[in-house]
């Protein structure tokens, strides 16, 4: 009993009831007990159902079929399936969706590390002010940001300035309209978003290994770097996890930032599938080609996210 | 622990089937399998010219920057027929594309809708076929460059067949100067053929003024694109035809014409000389029209939806021109388009939105208000007297140039109407890529082709 507490807990350390007939005593599992269960999860279930688990099947539906929204369906199989691999376009959507990654989710956790590790060692009112900082930008949303981040990377605009200001002008560049620049320009913002909710989640992490645990790193005479790989990092596992999860989800089904910014331009430079779907489903009225994509989309996401989740709670 | 695994795999296994199976079934079904409503191109409805004395309120759903301008226009008609009042639902034009459709093909639908897809519509049998109204009240004498633009076959295409919307304002394309930019760089304005303009652009870029502002994040460079398409496209006798073709999405139409290619060339080698801003690809529409109306740029290529907005910024230090030709004597062609609007085929209060859309392209009181709030030409007889632009005003050059267009039946609609994606997913992406020197201009007219075909199913 205690196991199956523990396992449907996920990560989460439950301390066990003390003993296994007594628990049982108080709460018995009859089958009525069951009905009443579901009984208590049902309206949620129901909402559940008809707000994500019928459009998700209406846009596997849709994605067998060549349809406008309006007129006669046509059946076309797994043709929409085909393209979204074989076409170009299609394919460099979702290179890009990996791409954006790096930034979404190893540079933003990596920094969110290094803040909330150098956050702990500030008197407690100035950590709050840091990290209060740090977490603005998840308040601000992302479409304004997107407007504001354009302006930055302008040709005249303030990240050009300041590369001019401190004589490197010469790498000053239209951010936004150079082909290779224009992906990680983007990436950044993401970065930028992400720091603060990661800082915050490692920052309430710390809060909970066992200060001895640093004590008697000092003691045994570890510097900063090495605490760091030995206390603080194995004890953020859980913490880790979640943060590689939720930032690696926001960079593969990106839409808002691209959009405002780029239209997932030049070119197609920073097309990504969000927005991608977007343009098949509203602009071109394919609406099973966009529905074909998205279901990839998500397939993707899971065949991502779900190997991260088997690796911790295996480990935990 | 072993247990649990187990358990929870075996639950998620059968969620997943269960997913899985539902996806499945709802394939077996077809999405929005039923029939047209109405059969397409099917005949006109019969239709009442008098407009009725009892009580109506027309609704119509547009976009909320024409809202002012159709209030205008709603106020003016109540005025005149006490009976007969309005009501509005505006969405952003991003918005309204989204939902019009839904809304047009939806249980109760307003009267009238702002709307530009409507070949497709009319193949989907969700707008009226104003055919009987054209007859009755004699639009199809009207000028046919635009009025094609709004007719269907109903196989998707467009440029002839049955009448399914009519325009409120018919926009012309030009080129809009700096006055005082073209002065000090000693510039006779307009040039009077292509030669001549690109001579223009040599003297602004060798004094160190960009030539032409241009924001090609939104892609704009298109219309640089199509108004030397529209000329080239005159070098063979059905060249521009051929090009119409193109736009109205007919059966036997392609992309991959002499006057795409050199025009691609054209462009591609305005870019290598640095005629556009080096972040074009970066500049969004207003960003481009706050930059040239802020002195930067010696021409724009726009249309005179435009003009109110730069008259406000800097009245008086601009003018318009309409796009020479290869030679002096060259037809006048410029892309016109009609501020598309269509009635619902469920629309309740047909006979009386027919009446006011009418009334709309003739009577004087409504013609100046078209042109003073929209900037664009009321459309309507050929023969009616135009409305009078305000003294000073860009409106005098910009109408100026519609009845020449007009005059030589030279409007032709714009290749990015070819089809409802094909500008945002095709066309921009790679006049981006062609501007940048990263395609060359035969790769340029494949793309479009192949993405005309994809969006058309071909």
């Amino acid at each position: 009993m205690t196991a199956v507490t523990r396992g449907s807990a996920g990560a989460v350390e439950l301390a066990p009831p003390a003993g296994g007939a007594g628990r049982d005593a108080r709460r018995p599992r009859g089958p009525r007990r069951r009905w009443l269960a579901w009984g208590y999860v049902a309206p949620a279930m129901a909402l559940y159902a008809v707000l994500v688990l019928g459009p998700f099947g209406l846009s596997v539906q849709y994605s067998f079929f060549d349809w406008n929204g309006i007129g006669t369906a046509v059946w076309v199989g797994l043709e929409n399936y085909v393209e979204v691999f074989a076409d170009p376009s299609r394919l460099n959507a979702l290179l890009n969706a990996f791409k954006l990654i790096f930034f979404y989710s190893v540079l933003s956790v990596a920094l969110g590390l290094l803040a909330a590790t150098l956050t702990r060692s500030l008197e407690s009112r100035w950590s709050r002010a840091a990290q209060t900082i740090l977490f603005l930008p998840q308040v601000v949303p992302l479409v304004g940001a997107g407007i504001a981040w354009s302006w930055l990377y302008a040709t005249d605009g303030a990240v050009n300035q300041a590369l001019r200001a401190v004589g490197l002008g010469a790498l000053a560049r239209p951010w936004l309209a150079d082909f290779t620049w224009a992906l990680p320009a983007i990436g950044l913002v993401g970065t930028w978003v992400l720091i603060g909710f990661c800082t915050m989640l490692f920052s309430a992490g710390m809060s909970k290994i066992d200060p001895a645990l640093y004590d008697a790193a000092s003691v045994d005479g570890a510097g900063a770097v090495r605490t760091f790989f030995a206390v603080t990092l194995p004890g953020l596992r859980n913490e880790v996890a979640v943060a590689v999860t939720v930032t690696l989800i926001s960079a593969l089904k990106s839409f808002d930032v691209v959009y405002v910014m780029t239209l997932g331009g030049p070119g197609r430079a920073t097309m990504v599938p969000g927005v991608d779907v977007y343009q098949l489903t509203f602009n071109q009225a394919r609406v099973g080609a966009g529905s074909a994509m998205g279901v990839v989309l998500m397939v993707l996401v899971l065949l991502v996210v779900i190997p991260i989740q088997r690796v911790v709670r295996g480990r935990s | 622990m072993r247990l649990t695994t187990t358990r929870g795999a075996r639950r998620r296994a059968v969620g997943l089937a269960l997913v899985g199976v539902a996806g499945v079934l709802l394939a077996g079904c077809t999405p929005g399998g039923s029939a047209p409503a109405e059969t397409p191109a099917a005949s006109a409805t019969p239709v009442n010219t008098a407009l009725t004395e009892e009580e109506v309120v027309l609704d119509v759903y547009l976009e909320t920057n024409f809202q002012d301008a159709f209030k205008a226009l709603a106020e003016e008609f109540t005025s005149q027929h006490p009976n007969v009042t309005f009501t509005f639902q505006a969405d952003t034009t991003a918005n309204l594309s989204q939902n019009a459709t839904k809304i047009i093909s939806g249980d109760a639908p307003p009267d009238l809708v702002r709307y530009t897809s409507v070949a497709q519509a009319a193949k989907d049998g969700i707008v009226a076929n104003l055919d009987g109204y054209a007859e009755a009240y004699g639009w199809d004498a009207w000028p046919t460059g635009t009025m094609d633009q709004l007719r269907t076959p109903g196989d998707g295409s467009r440029g002839a067949g049955s009448l399914y919307g009519l325009g409120i304002g018919y926009s012309v394309t030009g080129v809009y100067y700096n006055k005082a930019l073209a002065a000090e760089l000693g510039l006779t304005i307009p040039p009077t053929t292509i030669d001549e303009f690109e001579e223009q652009l040599a003297v602004a870029k060798a004094a160190g003024e960009l030539p032409i502002s241009s924001g090609n994040k939104d892609f704009m460079v298109n219309f640089p694109f199509q108004a030397l398409q529209n000329q080239y496209a005159l070098r063979t006798p059905t060249g521009l035809d051929d090009l119409k073709h193109f736009a109205y999405a007919r059966p036997d139409s392609t992309f991959e014409l002499d006057s795409s290619l050199a025009a691609a060339q054209k462009i591609q080698e305005w870019a290598q000389k640095g005629y556009f801003p080096d972040d074009a690809n970066a500049i969004d529409y207003m960003g481009d029209i706050g930059g040239f109306s802020g002195g930067e740029g010696l021409f724009m290529f726009n249309g005179d939806w435009a003009a109110a907005q730069i008259d406000g910024i800097a009245p008086g230090a601009f003018g318009f021109f309409l796009f020479p030709g290869e030679t002096a004597d060259s037809r006048a062609i410029a892309m016109s388009a009609p501020a598309t609007y269509v009635v619902p085929a469920q629309a309740a209060d047909k006979d009386a939105m027919a009446y006011f859309l009418n009334w709309v392209h003739t009577d004087e009181g409504a013609r100046q208000i078209v042109l003073d709030v929209t900037g664009s030409t009321p459309g309507g007889p050929a023969e009616l007297a135009q409305p009078t632009p305000k003294e000073g005003t860009l409106a005098v050059e910009t109408l100026a140039a519609a009845q020449v267009v007009s005059q030589s039946d030279g409007a032709i609609d714009f290749t990015a109407n070819s089809t409802p994606g094909i500008f945002t997913a095709v066309i921009g992406p790679n006049l981006q890529l062609l501007i940048s020197d990263r395609i060359t201009p035969e790769e340029y007219v494949t793309a479009v082709q192949t993405g005309y075909e994809t969006e058309l199913g071909r």
